[in-house]
């Protein structure tokens, strides 16, 4: 259980980096082909509404949104600072994980704010890549506007 | 408060200048939320499909105002004010409930889902003692009513008892376009919550503003969800306070106006890996792919492609805005659009492919605009009036919307 719960950190503390890096396309690599991926607010989810911020039916969808982010969407330069907590694992199978996030978002001229706090949860395949991951925000509001992926 | 006339005059132009001030200037936002949010004006308050219940409410705002929208036992709708007679507290602290009386947690006085002061704890006071004045009458106590009405699952309030009914405020245009992507019993598909940096007006205007959707948003054009060469109007009502911009798909050309342009949005070697998300369905058989819709002075109505929904423009201090966005479909929606519709909801809200741009294009006038006081905006593209437009490289509904601020605020 050690070796997993190590693993599954591990895949976190990468999907942070990866984010906070600016390296969106190695976070792509986290994921199964066929995985789901949505950013859900926490009233919607609890509310068994199904509306998300941001849904991704499949790793290709999830590609589109980087490239729209690197090629389309207009927004100011930012970067996010993550800290995840440990995640809470169930080996399953399919091994399934909860951590919970905090976001920061700074701004190019410096402006950092608490920009969201919520928890991942997250089902992995045998290869442990993300099959499915909700990101559920506990702030009720977006500031401005979400870019980056949480 | 700041008396708004003491603004420096309007420009002489028109409707053409716009002055700065009118995005900074805390008199005037103070005299907006008299004359214009507590004025004759009907704003926006819930969807029914919120209140489906009787014996339930939910808490709103109108402007700054908190507001409590309900549905009484015999399925009427009314709207008060969410504050206690007593002593001001919100009565309803939550999103809203159900049951008989709404109760405030100070004092424990309570009223029913009219807004009627029924019950004042120890009114009689305790073994004689205390308790309120012998001619106390709570029907003279209470949060101030708003009128209440409902068009096509929509629900309005005024605190005017003067200005006209809600049919007559919509006018036949407006009613006909909302019974377009409304005609159904709506199924609610969530909300989303966000922030702006901006004065309110500065998000209507952009909402109004069919003119750089494909310029700002080049995610709409690259992919040709929205282009200015589609077939496609601006609709304006006589108070110019209303407004609808729509669009045709597929009936654009490669345009040589746009490449002339330098448009970022002209990227012929872009593509999408999974094209399901702009493959929408035309649900409403007209081919309309696009039709956003405004009621004065703070309502929205969106339909792109397949992602229905409504929105609300919350003023929060002159330079902050909540824009609430409830998703629908509709009940009778099968599975395959149903998931078209969460699939489509990605194109707008907070992270919006061709949404997220206008979450910040407002703060950077808010910011732009920091020293410019006696200077002005130009609104002049399709010229000065605020008549209907065919086609969409025009700012006739912003000037529209400027009309109708100007004679609700007497400006």
């Amino acid at each position: 259980m050690s070796g997993l719960q190590d693993a599954v950190d591990g895949l976190f503390a990468r999907y942070a980096m990866a984010i906070d890096d600016d390296r969106l396309e190695d976070w792509l690599e986290l994921f199964a082909e066929d995985c789901r991926y949505r950013i859900a607010a926490r009233e919607n989810v609890e509310a068994g509404l199904p509306v998300s911020v941001v849904y991704a039916d499949g790793r290709a969808m999830l590609a589109d949104r980087v490239s729209a982010l690197r090629r389309a969407n207009i927004y100011e330069a930012q970067r996010y600072r993550h800290v995840i907590g440990r995640a809470l694992v169930e080996e399953g199978p399919p091994v399934t994980a909860r951590a919970g996030y905090h976001v920061a978002r700074i701004m190019r001229e410096g402006d950092l704010m608490l920009f969201s706090a919520g928890e991942y949860r997250a089902a992995f395949d045998e290869a442990l890549r993300i099959r499915e991951m909700t990101v559920v925000y506990d702030n009720a509001r977006i500031d401005t506007l979400l870019a980056l992926p949480l | 408060m700041q008396d708004p006339s003491r603004l420096p005059a309007w420009p002489d132009a028109g409707l053409t200048r716009v002055p700065f001030e009118v995005y900074r200037d805390p008199g005037l936002y103070a005299a907006e939320q008299e004359r214009l949010f507590r004025g004759p004006a009907w704003h926006f308050l819930c969807m029914e499909a919120e209140l489906p219940e009787p014996g339930t409410w939910r808490t709103t705002h109108v402007g700054e105002t908190p507001v409590i929208v309900s549905r009484d036992r015999q399925g009427a709708l009314h709207a008060f004010e969410n504050r206690c007679a007593h002593r001001g507290a919100l009565i309803c602290l939550g999103e809203g409930g159900r049951g008989r009386r709404i109760q405030c947690v100070y004092h424990a006085w309570n009223y029913d889902l009219e807004g009627n002061l029924r019950g004042v704890a120890f009114e009689g006071g305790i073994d004689g003692a205390g308790g309120m004045p012998e001619g106390f009458d709570k029907a003279r106590h209470g949060p101030r009513k708003l009128r209440a009405a409902a068009w096509c699952g929509l629900v309005f309030g005024t605190f005017s008892p003067d200005v006209a009914g809600l049919e007559d405020w919509l006018g036949p245009e407006i009613r006909a376009r909302l019974a377009r992507v409304l005609g159904k019993p709506v199924r609610l598909l969530g909300r989303h919550r966000q922030m702006l940096p901006n004065n309110w007006k500065l998000y209507v205007e952009n909402v109004k503003d069919s003119y750089h959707a494909s310029l700002l948003h080049s995610f709409f054009a690259t992919f040709r969800l929205n282009r200015l060469t589609q077939e496609g109007g601006v609709e304006v009502d006589e108070s110019g306070g209303h407004h609808v911009s729509w669009s045709r798909m597929r009936t654009d050309r490669p345009n040589e106006d746009y490449e002339k342009a330098d448009l970022r949005a002209w990227k012929e070697d872009y593509a999408l890996a999974d094209p399901r998300l702009i493959r929408g369905r035309d649900e409403f058989g007209d081919g309309v792919s696009l039709q956003i819709l405004t009621v004065f002075p703070t309502f929205v109505s969106q339909q792109v492609q397949n992602a229905l929904a409504v929105r609300q423009v919350v003023p929060k201090g002159v330079d902050r805005t909540e824009l609430l966005w409830t998703y629908y479909g509709f009940e009778d929606d099968d599975p395959e659009l149903a998931e078209l519709r969460l699939l489509q909801a990605n194109m707008v809200g907070p992270a919006g492919f061709i949404s997220m741009e206008d979450g910040a294009v407002g703060g950077f006038v808010q910011r732009g605009a920091a020293g410019a006081a006696g200077l002005a905006g130009v609104v002049e593209m399709g010229g000065a009036g605020t008549e209907s437009q065919r086609g969409r490289a025009t700012e006739t509904s912003v000037r529209g919307f400027w009309k109708a601020w100007r004679a609700v605020m007497g400006l």
